[in-house]
């Protein structure tokens, strides 16, 4: 029953013409809700997109691992702050990502809103476990110790599981529409989450250093150094983008696949 | 309100008629408390030091037992529908649930904590501060537990889901519940500890049943 709903509004074939909603605040996310316009325009972009993240990760992470200086203190071990930092980024926006997608979703009933916050689900969770990796191998000589259990550490991991608990509850059920509502209700709980990790350095003694890149006040941070950090972040912001357009994508073909084949199925009847 | 109050008045007149079902949790909490001290020994100095944490976690666990049926048996039978249809809005019929799931698992886990913080060996400073600590302690385990019943209604291994939503929520109220009985031990004030605990249970209060009851009209829909 929903995979017909489903069914028409995938396969929905008006190339340019404007969309008949309503007059609300949400009517130009209604022109972008048009799945045949998102296909359409992202993949003009995704191209240049993936380029542009691949180009911008690669120059960043070069930077900060062969040419930035070594700290006066850590010496090399620094350089994965190159990795770890911009992960640790992703990590939460990607999150807030979700959030907002959920909203929309549940606001406007977005149906790409839907298939995004699905999606940016496990690669959320990838770049989230990618800053516990790395975190951790820091800490193992900084430290002395794989992991701390202090409030930033353990603020992230509760990260890392909303996200897991995000993805195996978007797909477990049969009715996919069902899914989606769930995950976008769980996501939108899961957000108290990002202040606490935002601020858990500075309401509790945390090892974990505050951070040093603020937005009102220089940086604590030695500028031939911050320079690889912003680059890696921006390619690491592209390469989330990229990948989850392209699953997006991946995902509206998967479903205007399955409505083909249901239409195939019943005409054959 | 009288239609609140029938709702919860079902509830408990349920869990007393599936009598075996209600103090399985309880029951559960008692064993798993019980394995501690064999599986660490019984040195006083160790297991006391460990107690609170021990009776937190058991808590925890043992009220994630009760949730799938909280919402999950009226689900499959059809009588959900009716509840949402009689008239009160969908977050009311979860705070009634969530009422119902702490009158009939949080409160008799509280009433055991008590004699099993004392068999482990705890401070017996610690046991009030531990106490004052479950008691909103355990309706913040039965106000997510229920929006997270809510959430994975329909869905195919209800049961392996639960705990992966609800416990990445609920770590907050464990990591300031034992905060709370650790400082008791150690001769501090718990009040700060409490008083957040208090704070969190007055969010949980007025979030957790509007999320369950967005959960729930998406379920029955």
């Amino acid at each position: 029953m929903f995979a017909r709903v489903d069914a028409s509004t995938a396969l929905a074939p008006n190339p340019g013409s404007p969309s008949p909603g309503p007059r609300t605040p949400g009517r130009n996310l209604h022109r972008f809700a048009n799945p045949g316009r998102f296909l359409r325009q992202s993949g003009a972009v995704l191209p240049w997109l993936s380029l542009a993240a691949l180009l911008f990760t690669t120059t960043g992470l070069v930077w900060g691992l062969f040419f930035a200086p070594a700290d006066w203190q850590q010496g090399d071990a620094v350089r994965i702050i190159y990795i770890h930092v911009p992960a640790a980024w992703l990590a939460s926006a990607g999150y807030f990502a979700l959030a907002v997608c959920s909203a929309v979703s549940l606001i406007w009933r977005h149906p790409l809103a839907d298939l995004a916050a699905a999606e940016i689900g496990p690669v959320g969770a990838g770049f989230t476990a990618l800053c516990l990796a790395t975190g951790s191998l820091w800490g193992r000589p900084m430290w002395g110790a794989w992991w701390v259990w202090d409030a930033r550490l353990t603020s992230v991991l509760v990260l890392f599981f909303l996200y897991l608990g995000h993805v195996a509850l978007v797909r477990a059920f049969d009715d996919p529409q069902r899914g989606y509502r769930a995950g976008a209700v769980l996501a939108l709980i899961g957000v108290v989450n990002l202040p606490i990790i935002k601020f858990s350095v500075d309401w509790w003694n945390t090892l974990h250093q505050p951070a040093s890149i603020l937005l009102t006040g220089a940086p604590t941070m030695y500028l031939p150094m911050l320079w690889p950090l912003f680059v890696s972040a921006i390619g690491y912001s592209l390469c989330f983008a990229a990948i989850v357009i392209a699953r997006t994508r991946a995902a509206v073909m998967e479903r205007r696949i399955r409505a083909l084949l249901m239409a195939r199925a019943e005409a054959a009847q | 309100m009288r239609r609140f109050a029938a709702v919860l008045w079902r509830e408990l007149r349920l869990s007393v008629r599936h009598g075996s079902d209600t103090l399985a949790a309880l029951l559960f909490f008692l064993l798993t408390a019980a394995l501690f001290p064999l599986a660490i020994g019984p040195a006083p100095e160790t297991l006391g030091r460990i107690a609170p944490g021990i009776v937190w976690v058991c808590a925890l666990l043992a009220a994630l037992l009760p949730l799938e049926k909280l919402f999950g048996a009226d689900f499959d039978d059809g009588s959900l529908d009716l509840l949402l249809l009689s008239g009160l809005p969908p977050p009311a019929v979860a705070i009634a649930k969530a009422a119902a799931h702490w009158l009939v698992t949080g409160l008799p886990l509280l009433l055991a904590a008590a004699p099993l913080a004392i068999m482990l060996r705890m401070p017996e400073a610690a046991i009030p501060a531990l106490l004052l600590g479950l008691l909103p302690g355990t309706l913040l385990l039965s106000l997510p537990g229920s929006t997270g019943a809510a959430l994975v209604l329909g869905a195919r291994r209800s049961g392996v889901l639960l705990p992966l939503l609800v416990l990445p929520l609920t770590t907050p109220v464990l990591i300031f519940g034992v905060a709370a009985a650790e400082a008791a031990s150690a001769g501090q004030s718990p009040r700060p500890h409490l008083l957040l605990l208090a704070a969190l249970l007055a969010a949980a209060l007025s979030l957790c049943p509007l999320a369950a009851g967005a959960a729930l009209r998406h379920a029955a829909e």
